[in-house]
């Protein structure tokens, strides 16, 4: 009942905010129709561009290019990150030593890394990656590095008692502890590993969910530009759709979260 | 070869035989002291303690007197800043392989369910993974907890994970048990249900045992002998009090006993001292 209710006022918002959209740039309100539905096109405009999208197959190809820039990006990050943060978690003295260097690269927006990356691997996918894997990696290195160090010393401890190798305590109590922080910044970084992709795409390309919208919005085509923001919002919702299942399978042993955060 | 000659010593003589065999554990006037040189804080000092093989030794004392330092000194985690700790008559270097440790606090993986918990404490031995498996479940069977093997600790009461806790330290078959304060945040049935438990285990199968608590009655109901410290810093020994209470026990009714008054009644004038010590040093530091 609670649930229904939920569910029926979001989707009042939702008509509500499409109706709005819909008065104002259909009728002379605020302005003539002419100039409102140039700059914020109309509602039924945009359903029908993205609807013309799909049904002439062509926008697949992008969103393909985009998944994939997004998974090698993620994985690739991911698998550095994860590296990276043992090691340093594990060798105290690497991390002092590297510690300002990390934390300056982190500070660098990494959009002005673009156009390097550009030039330095071409407009194909491997730019995008690279700036999706500048994202991800450090969330995933900090998360990691934090895992290890921050292993509960009271487990820790019981599982050298058991009598458990270096090698042992690194597969039954470091590796799971650091990849519980990992899933817990999961969202996170697969969602930076899409905006890597996009912005790349964005800022030199030749296909892509961002090479679409740029190409509309250089000929003020405000409509092609509404039509591919709602198409990579769906686009990352299915994502994070994806992303939570997983993370409930791999999580399984965790205690379930208190009901007031977000699902 | 010389540790091939004690191993032949202790399985051929009977574990309560003392003449020949040397202490489980033998702690030999040993001093803690976290931090660096004078600044440095002494937990416990001049303490002189010899567990026997077999023998329940119960160590009591007010709160932050150093207990569980004791045992971490005797596992190995902790390194004494002076004395010596033996293992059977041999130095201990680095970690006590021989012993097996009941934390206070939740110390099972999470992230493993009940039987691979007690499952992968063999792994260390060698033991193949279908072995180790079956003989998991035979320990969390014997522990009541059949039905729970693929549950994960956060699924158990707190009682659960205390047996599981328990069986993952027993599947070794360590020969010396280290358990500090293993029942203190159980409520009181639970307590009783899982010291009888512990007994029972014991009984079968007798293991140098060191356990630490803060509970007289619960020391007194189990051990063989208690050991009583005082308020640190510097904590030491202050007094040994043989149980001669006679043995299979039943926790709850060895407490209706006249002997275990008696017992209880002269250990106390000795602890009570301690801890109203103990509890004027927390106000003075509190205040």
């Amino acid at each position: 009942m609670k649930r229904l209710k939920l569910t029926l006022l979001q989707i009042a918002v939702g008509i509500g905010f499409l109706v709005l959209w819909h008065v104002l740039t259909a009728y002379p309100i605020l302005a003539p129709t002419r100039q409102t539905q140039f700059f914020f096109s109309t509602p039924i405009e945009v359903l029908a561009r993205v609807w013309k999208e799909f049904a002439s197959g062509e926008i697949w190809r992008h969103l393909g290019i985009t998944l994939l820039e997004t998974i090698l990006a993620f994985a690739f990050g991911a698998g550095g990150g994860i590296l990276f943060g043992f090691l340093f978690a594990r060798r105290a003295l690497l991390a002092a030593v590297f510690d300002p260097y990390i934390k300056a690269a982190n500070a660098l927006p990494r959009v002005v890394l673009a156009p390097i990356f550009a030039l330095w691997f071409g407009l194909g996918i491997w730019s995008k990656v690279a700036l999706g894997f500048t994202l991800v990696f450090f969330i995933v290195f900090f998360n990691v590095y934090q895992g290890v160090r921050e292993v509960n010393p009271v487990v820790l401890a019981n599982a050298r008692m058991l009598g458990m190798n270096e090698r042992q305590l690194l597969r039954h109590v470091y590796w799971p502890a650091a990849l519980t922080w990992m899933f817990s910044s999961l969202h996170t970084s697969v969602g930076f590993a899409l905006v890597g992709a996009v912005v790349g795409e964005y800022l030199g390309s030749s296909a892509g969910l961002g090479y679409k919208i740029h190409e509309a919005e250089s000929v003020f085509d405000v409509t092609g530009v509404f039509a591919g923001m709602v198409i990579l919002s769906v686009f990352v919702i299915l994502i994070d759709m994806v992303v939570t299942f997983i993370e409930r399978r791999l999580l399984v042993w965790r205690p379930a979260p208190s009901t007031n955060g977000q699902g | 070869m010389s540790s091939k000659r004690r191993r032949q010593a202790r399985e051929t003589s009977s574990p309560m035989s003392t003449a020949t065999t040397p202490p489980a554990v033998s702690l030999r006037n040993v001093a803690i002291t976290f931090g660096d040189g004078g600044s440095g804080y002494t937990a416990v000092q001049a303490i002189d303690l010899a567990a026997k093989p077999g023998e329940f030794i119960a160590i009591v004392g007010p709160t932050g007197c150093g207990k569980s330092t004791l045992l971490n000194a005797s596992a190995g985690l902790l390194k004494p800043s002076d004395g010596q700790v033996e293992i059977f008559g041999a130095p201990l270097l680095g970690l006590n392989a021989r012993a097996g440790y009941l934390f206070q606090q939740d110390a099972l993986m999470p992230w493993k369910t009940a039987l691979q918990n007690v499952a992968v404490a063999l792994e260390p031995k060698g033991v193949s993974r279908r072995e180790a498996d079956q003989k998991a479940r035979e320990w969390l069977r014997r522990l009541g907890l059949a039905a729970f093997v693929d549950r994960y600790p956060h699924m158990l009461s707190g009682g659960q994970r205390k047996r599981v806790a328990l069986a993952q330290m027993l599947i070794r078959d360590p020969e010396i048990l280290l358990m500090d304060e293993p029942f203190g945040p159980l409520d009181a049935q639970t307590r009783q249900i899982m010291g009888n438990l512990l007994l029972d285990l014991w009984a079968a199968n007798r293991k140098a045992v060191l356990f630490v608590t803060h509970d007289l009655e619960e020391a007194i109901s189990l051990a063989d002998r208690v050991v009583v410290m005082s308020a640190g810093p510097a904590a030491g020994i202050i007094g040994e009090f043989p149980v001669t209470l006679p043995r299979p026990r039943d926790i709850a009714e060895v407490r209706l006993d006249p002997a275990f008054h008696h017992i209880h009644k002269e250990i106390w004038a000795s602890l009570r001292t301690e801890v109203q010590k103990a509890y004027a040093q927390g106000e003075g530091a509190s205040a």
